[in-house]
């Protein structure tokens, strides 16, 4: 298990090296804390190998604002700091939305809402083909969930029985569609559903670590700015 | 004579049991046709139910995984409906899967509008590198798939009902030469072969017998051209080849007509065959449109 010290200060420092003009910062922000527990506490990774078989998935399906993502994995070691400050520039590895064939530690490369998790459905599948005990749990807002290949994926993978899959919502509250709660039409569709604060680490640790008999999504409520 | 789609899914099966990296994924269409794999091996094998985005992005996430992703249905749902996950999820990232396309063009010509695609290669001519296979025949079919299942590219193959009646010994990326002539030159696409063939038989012209598309074979069209007119027939939209080919042809002079599918809306119903002799793609259509362009 991956137990670092979850130095938020260190990763909003980070995030901040990275500036540029598609920053897309309230979404970067709302990002940053569930990505650190992931990054510090849950998933089993290795920066120095980045496509280490044993490794759990990871994919930002919302891949706008990844300078809290890019922060995280530097944060990691999967790309030196002085990579940060080229964010969005011209010959930078790190553009608006991350590319999984730039960034080391990037699984897919994202940006348009609603592949992610049809992806991440798919390496789910690949790693119960494999018989692999890896996980993949992958990341959305709330208003990507506006998206409906997401509700495909949502119908199916509970049907396929994912228990390796854990969906991450991060609800910034910018859906134009009312979904609240979002974890209760989650369980509808035979989820294993739940709210959690978006800040509070330690519940988010105990969320995001739990398997489950089938796919889990943990809701990550944030409602306010750093 | 057994049927493209038959053998396609024939050929499929045999490399998804002989090759554990084969995963097959489906979105309801032919499901029945496939038990042979889901029953060898149901990790590997899966049926989404009717979302084709998904399809297309659960076969992503499998190739993402090391696995080679077959996908297969009705060719409107795969290459105009999940054209940006086929975009974004395999070409951007530079992943590997086998499109199976059925029903080309108006193949479901009794279902109407919504089932027709004569735009579906123009459409996926559009992502960068894709390999586009329109084969004629069913043994044609077997060779191109087994050619191109782990090529770690797009790979789109295109299946009509309706096919040639001899298969040819098809050779990826190459265009065949069927008949050598002097006065101009006729590149039939896959299905089109016979019915050119016939269409041409008291002309002066070569034909040649196109089953890869893109790449296109330059090499031997050039080699090959003979007269300053260039004639496609083609089973999609008249004019689809008209890049692949002007490129090929960047540095000689000539004319080029295209013969296939009107660019309108087809109202009609009816059999493919009903619907390529109102459309004036059978033999004796195409005949009049290579003598109109030609003279």
């Amino acid at each position: 298990m991956t137990t670092l010290t979850l130095d938020r200060n260190e990763i909003v420092r980070l995030a901040a090296l990275a500036t540029g003009d598609e920053k897309h910062e309230a979404s970067s922000y709302s990002t940053l804390d569930p990505l650190l527990v992931l990054y510090g506490r849950v998933l089993h990774v290795d920066p120095a190998d980045p496509a280490w078989e044993q490794r759990d998935r990871f994919i930002l399906s919302k891949g706008h604002g990844p300078a809290a993502y890019y922060a995280v994995l530097s944060w990691r070691g999967f790309f030196p700091e002085h990579w940060l400050p080229t964010f969005t520039r011209q010959g930078s590895r790190l553009g608006s939305h991350p590319d999984r064939l730039l960034v080391p530690g990037v699984e897919a490369s994202t940006g348009s809402l609603g592949h992610g998790l049809p992806l991440a459905v798919g390496v789910a599948l690949a790693l119960r083909a494999k018989g692999a005990d890896q996980r993949v749990v992958v990341l959305t807002g709330d208003a990507e969930l506006n998206e409906g290949s997401n509700w495909e994926a949502i119908m199916l993978a509970p049907q396929l029985q994912l228990g390796n899959l854990t969906l991450l919502v991060i609800d910034n509250g910018s859906s134009t569609i009312d979904l609240v709660p979002i974890h209760e039409r989650l369980t509808v569709f035979g989820w294993h559903a739940q709210p959690v604060d978006a800040r509070d680490h330690a519940a988010l640790e105990v969320a995001l670590s739990a398997r489950h008999d089938r796919p889990a999504a943990v809701v990550a409520t944030v409602r306010t700015t750093p | 004579m057994i049927a493209m789609r038959a053998q396609a899914i024939d050929t499929v099966t045999e490399l998804f049991e002989d090759d554990p990296h084969v995963a097959v994924v489906l979105a309801e269409i032919s499901v029945d046709r496939f038990q042979p794999a889901f029953a060898h091996d149901p990790s590997r094998a899966v049926n989404v139910g009717i979302m084709e985005q998904t399809m297309v992005g659960v076969a992503a996430g499998y190739a993402l995984e090391g696995f080679h992703p077959v996908i297969h249905t009705i060719t409107p749902f795969v290459a105009e409906r999940a054209l940006e996950q086929l975009k974004l999820d395999f070409g951007n990232q530079q992943l590997g899967v086998l499109v199976i396309g059925v029903g080309g063009s108006y193949d479901y010509g009794s279902e109407g509008t919504t089932h027709h695609s004569p735009g579906d290669v123009q459409a996926l001519l559009t992502i960068p590198a894709t390999q586009v296979l329109v084969p004629g025949a069913a043994a044609e079919v077997d060779r191109l798939v087994r050619d191109t299942y782990a090529n770690e590219r797009i790979t789109y193959l295109r299946t009509q009902m309706i096919t040639n009646r001899d298969a040819r010994p098809v050779e990826l990326g190459r265009l065949l030469v069927e008949r050598r002539g002097s006065d101009a030159t006729v590149i039939a696409v896959g299905p089109m072969l016979d019915r050119t063939l016939e269409a041409t038989a008291d002309m002066d012209v070569t034909v040649l017998y196109a089953t890869t598309l893109n790449p296109f074979d330059a090499e031997t069209l050039g080699h090959e051209l003979t007269g300053d007119d260039v004639v496609t027939v083609e089973p999609f939209f008249a004019g689809t080849l008209a890049a692949l080919v002007s490129e090929a042809l960047r540095d000689r002079p000539t004319r080029l007509h295209f013969v296939g599918v009107p660019r309108a809306v087809i109202r009609d119903y009816g059999t493919p065959e009903q619907l390529d002799q109102l459309l004036g793609l059978d033999a004796p259509g195409i005949r009049r449109q290579i003598v109109s362009a030609i003279g």
